[in-house]
């Protein structure tokens, strides 16, 4: 992937367009059409240079307008796969597309939408190494991307190289946009200063995304890129939007550039791009979190001991609504309400805790051994891995 | 002071999925005080054990970040609405969130 970001340096000057084809000015002639955009408008999207941070939820909605708006050089940057799970919200992929590289996926399907725009698919993940290098030949970052360390690291490269950065995230039914990175302007750290530790992240049990949200998220975060480029309207640099889809509301806040800021303060202490994610204390791609270790049955030990009729008590701590897409007719106690429903349990039988993956579950048998109970056991892989070894009928989510 | 306070969507499994509260409450930290011993699993994701306010936690008031105004002794007036901004980072990943 590092040759695709060479050839990006060793690309020569774009002379900039100065006028439109006539097959063009039909594409867009609603656009030009706008005093507000017009043709002085369009010309200057089909010059803009935007890197898309990310293909999936909001880079999908993001690629699709800002592709059919015009804007004349698009960068994609992913290094995942297409999943089924994703076309749920990922809507620039079909299932066909399963399996494929998102970025290569992705930069089909808005060639198909339009065809005179130069695309770009780096395939490749964003790094401390290779963010710079891959930054500096674009004009706008769109930071479509999900997880902590990836967004200071976004951050930090804008605000070194001095571009702006338009930020958006999701989290079930709420949404946060802004525009980070302007000369005047707060930046990521300005509003975050440092990230959450991982031992206080949620767990799997309150995970999810209404598909519809990154849809909404990406799109104001298009306008707001189409806005940068015409140089139009109020942007929302020093505002932050939040966005509750539940309650259908829009809310405002006042973001205030920090002087103090590590980053785009008076005093600049980060002068480099640094570990991201030793920063924000992630380790691997895995979920962050108290990893514990406790005692563990595999799932065909399980699957062999219950066929032998041993007594074993089979505890599931998932959600009841994960309960209702599958289960292995266990007695349901969520995570969360075991502690004061410890009493349901018999110390005395053997007890096997799963859930979707096994984290949430080593936590209930840590939680349970500390609580005094010794004959438990954690379903390792949970019913993922039941699924997977045991009995695929049983659906995996 | 009759204040509401905003719970954002991310701790509202702490809250019985309530997404507001309100207190009569001088100041922020006296509000967020209230809200914690009414929701006592709320604690330790907005304070520190020593009851500082977690140093990534965002609390506004109105529209006004409190870290600009007098922190935690920032004072409330009548129908003020403080805000807890969590950091969220998704995604639809399992990591993408927290407050």
């Amino acid at each position: 992937m590092s040759t695709k970001v060479q050839s990006l340096t060793a690309s020569p000057a774009v002379v900039p367009a100065t006028s439109l084809s006539n097959e063009e000015i039909l594409r867009y002639s609603r656009h030009l059409i706008m005093p507000e955009v017009g043709m002085e408008g369009q010309l200057k999207l089909k010059n803009a240079k935007v890197l898309l941070i990310g293909t999936g939820g909001l880079g999908a909605p993001l690629g699709l307008y800002l592709a059919a708006a015009g804007v004349g050089r698009l960068g994609l940057v992913d290094f995942d796969v297409v999943d089924f799970t994703n076309l749920q919200r990922q809507i620039a992929f079909g299932t066909a597309d399963v399996g494929k590289s998102k970025a290569q996926a992705a930069r089909a399907r808005l060639s198909d939408l339009n065809p005179d725009i130069q695309i770009e698919a780096f395939e490749t993940q964003l790094t401390s190494a290779n963010a710079l290098e891959l930054f500096k030949d674009f004009e706008i970052i769109v930071d479509g991307t999900d997880n902590f360390p990836t967004r200071y690291l976004v951050n930090d490269a804008c605000i070194l190289l001095g571009k702006p950065n338009v930020y958006g995230s999701i989290f079930r039914f709420e949404g946060q946009i802004t525009v980070f990175g302007m000369p005047d302007g707060p930046c990521y750290r300005c509003l975050y200063p440092e990230p959450p530790p991982p031992g206080l992240v949620p767990s799997c049990a309150e995970g999810g995304v209404l598909g519809v949200l990154p849809g909404i998220v990406g799109s104001i975060q298009a306008m707001e890129t189409i806005k940068l480029t015409l140089g139009r309207g109020d942007s929302l640099v020093g505002r932050l939007l939040l966005f509750d889809a539940l309650g259908m509301k829009f809310r405002e806040l006042k973001l205030r550039k920090n002087p103090n800021c590590p980053m785009c303060g008076e005093h600049r202490t980060i002068n480099k791009l640094i570990d991201y994610y030793e920063f924000c204390g992630v380790r691997g791609e895995e979920a962050p979190g108290p990893n514990v270790q406790v005692p563990e049955i595999a799932p065909k030990e399980l699957k062999a001991r219950l066929d032998r009729g041993d007594d074993l008590y089979i505890l599931d701590v998932r959600e009841p609504h994960e309960y209702q897409i599958c289960n292995l007719n266990g007695h349901l106690i969520p995570l969360g309400e075991l502690p004061r429903r410890v009493h349901e349990l018999d110390s005395s039988r053997e007890i096997v805790a799963h859930c979707r993956s096994g984290k949430r579950s080593a936590e209930a048998v840590d939680f349970l051994r500390k609580a005094g109970f010794r004959k438990i056991l954690n379903l390792k892989g949970g019913i993922l891995a039941w699924s997977d070894e045991v009995d695929p009928t049983v659906p995996k989510y | 002071m009759a204040v509401k306070v905003m719970i954002p969507t991310p701790l509202r499994v702490y809250t019985g999925k309530r997404d507001s509260a309100e207190f009569t409450a001088a100041t922020v930290g006296e509000a967020l005080g209230h809200l914690t011993t009414q929701f006592g699993d709320l604690r330790k994701h907005l304070f520190t054990e020593d009851g500082k306010l977690r140093s990534f936690v965002n609390v506004y008031v109105n529209d006004e970040d409190i870290r600009y105004l007098a922190k935690e002794n920032t004072p409330t007036k009548d129908g003020d609405t403080i805000s807890i901004v969590p950091s969220i980072a998704g995604g639809s990943s399992l990591a993408s969130c927290c407050c």
